[in-house]
């Protein structure tokens, strides 16, 4: 367990926890890009979002398709849970609205595998504050 | 596997397909076939753009070109044109309304720039069960500036320059409130994290704390620092599973990363938090009924003085804030004050989180600057009003809140604008509401609210907000008089003047905004006895148009009280005397001859 | 002292700081109207919950109205306490109060006592503008207390009397807005909780929201049955209280016109309460030596302090929170119940009079009297040792219903052989007084020598926790007094911890002792009038020629004729008792 002691280790931990997730970005297992938040917040919960968080994982992990699936909180868009957030080696994340599984396996078979856009992309229209 | 060059993302919002952006998204299929391209450029439909007054929307990527105002005629253009040959399509790039100059970058524009996510700035982006992915984006950064850099002085300095006010309703300003907690001299001082959100529709606070518990406790932690405290406290509504149980895996890691406990980064600052539940009282949202019931007692107001800085939890200088509040306190610390105090307007600075409801097409969670118009937020972002309705009123600051007209769709969004306009910023509910509704109902619909919710200590909340919804029940029900709107106004007033706490002092906002605004409706009710958006039972009528009723008597068979009559094959009749309104009538009528009057 | 200038009704004042507006306005003769709020001073009882609103105040610059009661003066503030905004608010709070009220004043038991009535009259109110739903109750009966909650307005006065002054933790608010009331837990009724009939809900409460059991008419069938011989007893505290019924000033002693209106009430003998007192004395004294001296000689088995044991809700309240402490307590029974005891025996058997038609009825200024009497050790095959247990209040009302002029009444004595007392029994019903009439006594039989000295001013006061040594001949005797159950409960956690450095507690339940009984005339929260009734008491004590229980002739006649000894078998028999765990 990681106990940071000073504000030198946090600093350290920072870059670390960084440098992993940049190494997610730009390692040289491009198999290994592929990365999935599901939005889990309560509204996401109660709109099915738990079911296709497990659908996603079972069918990659079934098809043999080698992403990183996790969970986090909500994304604001309520009206179109569960959502999800996908990110394909080097592209820039698509957010997607109203994930049922059929939608999941679409996206799996059509975006993931095939690299095409699917209906429902919910256009993100924020700023962060490192924007 | 399709490499697709370019995309064109056709609109798919409620709003865009009302403007034909399923032909569009044909048209442009179309257009690709015919020309071979379809391999290439790949059509797709997205979810709403929230920027519906200027559908359909055509976004063209990767050069993240956005066309408004998109008809099905100009796919052809846009293919030629800038599919084929690269040149945008400038007469359907949006025009910036102030520049009047053509953007046609989508990140260019205004519009991209109206949600500014700082409270929420890891919502949906972190893992909230992973500290590290916290501290990766930056988290405990500013607990650490704070104890290795800035003195609890400095630190609340920072605060209160950056002009931060409480988010949980009343606005007081956050840094103030530190500073006078640490002036006061105790051995034993309380951290406490108001997560007792109440406000019917808002749900900010509990999205913070599924999306991002870490910020919380860092920002208490930083609290505690700055006032000399070293316990925290979050009270928690019990209805909030999910939102407890993130909070105390987070408290957990916190603990097991030394980042709560003693000694917190090698320093002499100690600092722990303590989950306390709530059963989801509303009136414990009030800081002194909080802290009563954090203490075992009945969850009730008392008077300040005392304030909870003063006295608080367990007779201990207390400092209550609210969850947004904390949230937005760590990025204070670590961009500073003048950045925060740069997003605003003069007197309430920073951005503020709004749970949009009601009868608005993007339902959920936004963030933007203070001084966003109501304009904006609904139109903009909200995706503009369900069903292509007419807008007629939007309610903000929950049941402490009125009711703001069209004519304050362009008021700048911050506390005291919504304060002087009738209303309040409360925690952040925005219910939209169209012309089907009834404002008259509305408002009893928050007096009954408040009536639940009132803890029933001081007099005229617990019986003049009863005698208010009295009134608007008999009006609703078409019984009312002109004396009763007087009575209605002069009540209110009393109330607001006199009672004990928060609650009582804002229950009849919705009553007093909607009179002042809507008085056309309740002189409806009670002059003309109709509900002009035709939601009071009472006030309705099922009348059988004769010239369509075919005398099937399939109403007759099914009105449950027998107020139909009439012989088979030729017009029935409602009895209003025996009707109960149950609408059953209505819905099996297969002519489409029962009208409400 | 930090001193605050401001205007009150644009008159300047000086006021310390931390002074409320309501105690500046009231010190520049501005009488602000007042509900819920009540303030004991001295006796650190105060409830301002802010909950009424009637005294709300306009001060300027402020956003809202100010209730005066908790809102501290600060410097420069410029108050009007009856602006048109004040006026109208406090009127209309006070219409919807009455909105949610029974308008059966004419009828209800506290009419003409009652805080709200005054209220509207004194404001006027001619009219209630907003009508609507009233909240309804079910009523709830006791052996002692009524509750009527359709009457209550949420001044939350008998919850801090409850809680915070007895710490018998019965009455607490309830589910929330318009449904909001007062009641025992899970709204279970008052005689299935650990209520202690202290009635001191009763002797705060503004409205007839809680009342005693109204036992006049009972009373008024026995005494006109002509097969019965009915007697009366009046406590000690009554006679200091009574006349303020009548109009007369508080402290006035009536205890001649009191006997007078009793027979002219039709009680066939009028006695004494006091008389019994002495007896007390007499048994729970003896207690005390006996106990006391085992313990000086080494015997472990005997268990230091004793407690005295007169008052009924004190006995109820240990034996609900302290079941383990009950035989710390003495045995002796209280007045009332040992004077019901010997009236039904005998005094019976010398009248010649079967017990069945012998009717005792007591006068107390109590509540939890009606309860003791009722409970089932002092009855004999189901016949009561004392039939009715009146409050004061409800003996002014039997003096108005039978037209006697009170006040003109001459002076009568108490009847022989159960009327003649002691100084020693008269101050039974102050605080202190029941240990001071047991030194008194005590100290005599243990040394063996006259006191010269009679007034013990150390055991004497108003502050809730009193102690005192005092020698016995070299003996030092520490003596503890509490009145008041949340004194009381921190002299029983010290005797739980072993840390009880007393050898006799005496422990009253109210405020005062039964001067400030739940069955007094109402004192609407004017400490004043508890100490005047004080007064009274030790000026009849000091008036009496006879100041020590143990040379009260009819007593020693009672133990030659009857009783034998104190303690003896007999008197174990018909004067103590035992006590019941109810944890």
């Amino acid at each position: 367990m990681t106990k940071v002691r000073s504000l030198a280790d946090l600093k350290k931990l920072k870059e670390e926890v960084q440098s992993k997730i940049k190494l997610r970005e730009k390692g040289d297992h491009p198999e290994n890009l592929i990365q999935i938040k599901v939005s889990m917040a309560t509204c996401g919960i109660a709109s099915g979002a738990k079911e296709t968080m497990n659908f996603m994982i079972e069918e990659l992990d079934h098809q043999g398709i080698d992403a990183l699936v996790t969970q986090t909180g909500c994304m604001g868009f309520c009206y179109a849970e569960p959502t999800i957030e996908l990110t394909m080696p080097g592209k820039q994340p698509v957010i997607y609205g109203y994930v049922d599984k059929q939608k999941a396996q679409e996206i799996i078979d059509r975006h993931i595998k095939m690299n095409e856009l699917v209906d429902g992309i919910i256009p993100v229209n924020y700023k962060t504050i490192d924007d | 596997m399709a490499d697709y060059k370019m995309h064109v993302l056709v609109c798919g919002g409620t709003g865009c397909k009302a403007s034909q952006s399923e032909l569009i998204k044909k048209n442009f299929q179309n257009q690709l076939e015919e020309r071979g391209l379809d391999q290439d450029v790949q059509v797709i439909h997205t979810g709403c753009f929230g920027f519906c007054e200027q559908g359909p929307i055509v976004k063209i990527q990767p050069d993240n070109t956005f066309y408004v105002g998109v008809t099905p005629e100009d796919s052809r253009e846009i293919v030629e044109e800038h599919l084929i040959k690269g040149r945008k399509v400038e007469r359907l790039l949006y025009t910036d309304p102030t520049t009047l100059g053509q953007i046609t970058e989508s990140k260019n524009m205004d519009f991209y720039k109206k949600q500014v996510r700082v409270a929420l700035r890891n919502c949906g982006f972190i893992n909230p069960e992973n500290i590290e992915e916290y501290i990766g984006n930056n988290g405990y950064a500013a607990l650490g500036k704070c104890l290795e850099e800035l003195s609890p002085e400095q630190a609340i300095q920072t605060i209160i320059d950056s002009g931060l006010r409480g988010r949980g309703g009343g606005g007081f300003p956050t840094g103030l409130k530190w500073d006078i907690t640490r002036k006061v001299e105790h051995e034993q001082k309380y951290v406490v994290c108001n997560a007792d959100e109440g406000d019917p529709g808002a749900f900010m606070d509990r999205s913070i704390l599924e999306g991002d518990p870490h910020t919380v406790i860092e920002a208490m932690a930083i609290c505690g620092y700055c006032i000399g405290a070293n316990k925290g406290l979050v009270y928690i509504r019990a209805e909030y599973p999910l939102a407890i149980q993130r909070l105390k895996t987070a408290l957990r890691q916190a603990r097991q990363y030394g980042l709560l406990g003693q000694n917190i980064l090698g320093t002499d600052f100690d600092f722990d938090i303590e989950i306390r539940y709530g059963a989801g009282a509303f009136v414990c949202g009030e800081e002194t009924a909080l802290i009563h019931s954090m203490e075992g007692k009945r969850g009730e107001p008392t008077f300040k003085p005392p304030f909870p800085s003063q006295e608080g939890y367990l007779g201990k200088p207390t400092n209550v804030n609210n969850v947004e509040t904390f949230a937005n306190v760590p990025p204070i610390i670590t961009k500073g004050a003048e950045w925060f105090s740069s997003i605003g307007t003069e007197k309430s600075k920073g951005t503020k989180v709004f749970a949009l409801a009601g009868k608005i097409n993007n339902v959920g969670l936004i963030e933007v600057p203070m001084g966003t118009t109501l304009r904006e937020v609904i139109y903009d972002i909200g995706g503009g009003i369900k069903n292509g309705k007419e807008f007629k009123s939007v309610q903000t600051g929950g049941p402490s809140g009125g009711c703001l007209t069209k004519a304050f769709l362009d008021t700048p969004i911050d506390y005291d604008n919504l304060l002087a306009a009738g209303s309040m910023m409360g925690s952040g509910g925005m219910i939209v509401m169209d012309e089907d509704d009834c404002m008259v109902s509305i408002a009893k619909f928050y007096l009954e609210f408040t009536l639940d919710e009132s803890c029933g200590k001081c007099t005229p909340c617990r019986i003049g907000n009863k005698r208010l919804h009295e009134i608007l029940e008999k009006i609703t029900e078409g019984k009312g008089t002109p004396e009763d709107l007087t009575k209605l106004r002069m009540l209110s007033h009393v109330i607001k003047d006199s009672s004990l706490c928060g609650l009582g002092q804002t229950s009849p906002n919705p009553v007093l905004s909607t009179l002042d605004n809507f008085m056309h409706e309740y002189e409806a009710h009670i002059n003309d006895s109709t509900c002009p958006a035709g939601q009071c039972k009472a006030l309705l009528q099922y009348i059988i148009d004769d010239e369509k009723c075919t005398g099937c008597t399939l109403c007759f068979r099914n009105c449950p009280v027998g107020a139909i009559s009439g012989e088979k094959r030729s017009p029935h009749y409602i009895d209003q005397t025996l009707c109960i309104k149950c609408g059953a009538c209505y819905e099996k009528c297969k002519f489409d001859a029962i009208k409400i009057a | 002292m930090e001193m605050i200038n401001l205007t009150i009704d644009n008159k300047s004042i000086v006021v310390k700081k931390g002074t409320t507006i309501l105690e500046a306005a009231a010190s520049i003769g501005v009488d602000i109207p007042t509900l819920c709020h009540m303030h004991l001073h001295d006796m650190n009882i105060e409830n301002k919950p802010g909950g009424c609103r009637v005294c709300v105040v306009e001060v300027k610059g402020r956003r809202n109205l100010a209730p005066a009661c908790c809102t501290e003066a600060t410097e420069g503030m410029e108050i009007s306490s009856h602006s048109i905004r004040a006026i109208n608010a406090r009127r209309t709070i006070v219409e919807l109060i009455l909105s949610d009220h029974p308008s059966d004043c004419l009828v209800c038991a506290k009419s003409g006592n009652c805080e709200l009535q005054d209220l509207a009259h004194h404001l006027g109110i001619r009219e209630i503008h907003y009508q609507g739903e009233q909240s309804h109750y079910r009523e709830d009966t006791s052996p002692a207390i009524i509750r009527e909650m359709d009457k209550c307005i949420l001044c939350r006065r008998c919850e801090t009397m409850c809680n915070e002054v007895q710490t018998v933790g019965v009455l607490s608010t309830i589910n929330r807005g318009f449904e909001a009331v007062v009641s025992p837990a899970f709204e279970m009724n008052l005689d299935h909780s650990s209520c202690t009939y202290c009635g001191q809900c009763v002797a705060v409460c503004p409205t007839g929201a809680l009342t005693e059991v109204d036992q006049t008419g009972a009373v008024i069938r026995a005494l006109s049955d002509p097969e019965k011989t009915v007697v009366v007893q009046t406590a000690p505290a009554v006679r200091a209280a009574l006349g303020e019924e009548f109009g007369l000033p508080a402290g006035t002693l009536v205890t001649g016109k009191m006997a007078a209106a009793l027979r002219r009430l039709g009680f066939n003998y009028v006695f004494d309460t006091d008389f019994a007192a002495d007896l007390t004395i007499m048994e729970e004294g003896t207690e005390l030596l006996e106990r006391l001296n085992k313990y000086l000689a080494g015997d472990q088995n005997v268990k230091l302090p004793i407690l005295t044991s007169c008052c009924p809700a004190w006995v109820k309240f240990f034996e609900h929170h302290f079941p383990e402490l009950k035989d710390i307590p003495s045995t002796a029974r209280s007045p009332q119940q040992m004077f019901g005891s010997i009236a039904k025996t005998y005094f019976a058997d010398k009248m010649q009079v079967k017990r069945e038609n012998l009717v005792v009825v007591s006068i107390m200024p109590c509540v939890a009297k009606k309860y003791e009497s009722s409970r089932e050790e002092f009855s004999v095959d189901g016949n009561p040792d004392v039939d009715y247990a009146l409050t004061t209040r409800e003996l002014a009302q039997l003096i108005n219903l039978a037209n006697i002029d009170f006040k003109s009444l001459p002076d009568e004595e108490f009847d022989q052989p159960l009327g003649e007392s002691t100084g020693a029994g008269v101050i039974f019903g102050t605080t202190g007084g029941v240990i001071e009439a047991a030194v008194r006594t005590a100290y005599e039989v243990q040394t063996g020598k006259s006191l010269d000295r009679l007034d013990f001013e150390e055991l004497r006061g108003m502050e809730g926790l009193r102690k005192a040594t005092i020698d016995f001949d070299g003996l030092p005797i520490n003596i503890g007094i509490a009145h008041g159950l949340g004194n009381a409960r921190k002299l029983l956690e010290e005797i739980k911890n072993g840390k009880s450095e007393f050898h006799a507690i005496e422990i009253m339940s109210c405020p005062g002792g039964c001067i400030g009984g739940g069955g007094q005339p109402y004192h609407h929260g004017n400490v004043e009038i508890l100490k005047k009734r004080q007064k009274a008491l030790y000026a009849e004590d000091q008036s009496k020629t006879i100041r020590k229980s143990h040379e009260n002739p009819y007593i020693k006649k009672l133990y030659e004729e009857f009783l034998g000894e104190p303690l003896s078998d007999k008197a174990h028999h018909l004067l103590h008792t035992e006590y019941f765990d109810r944890s």
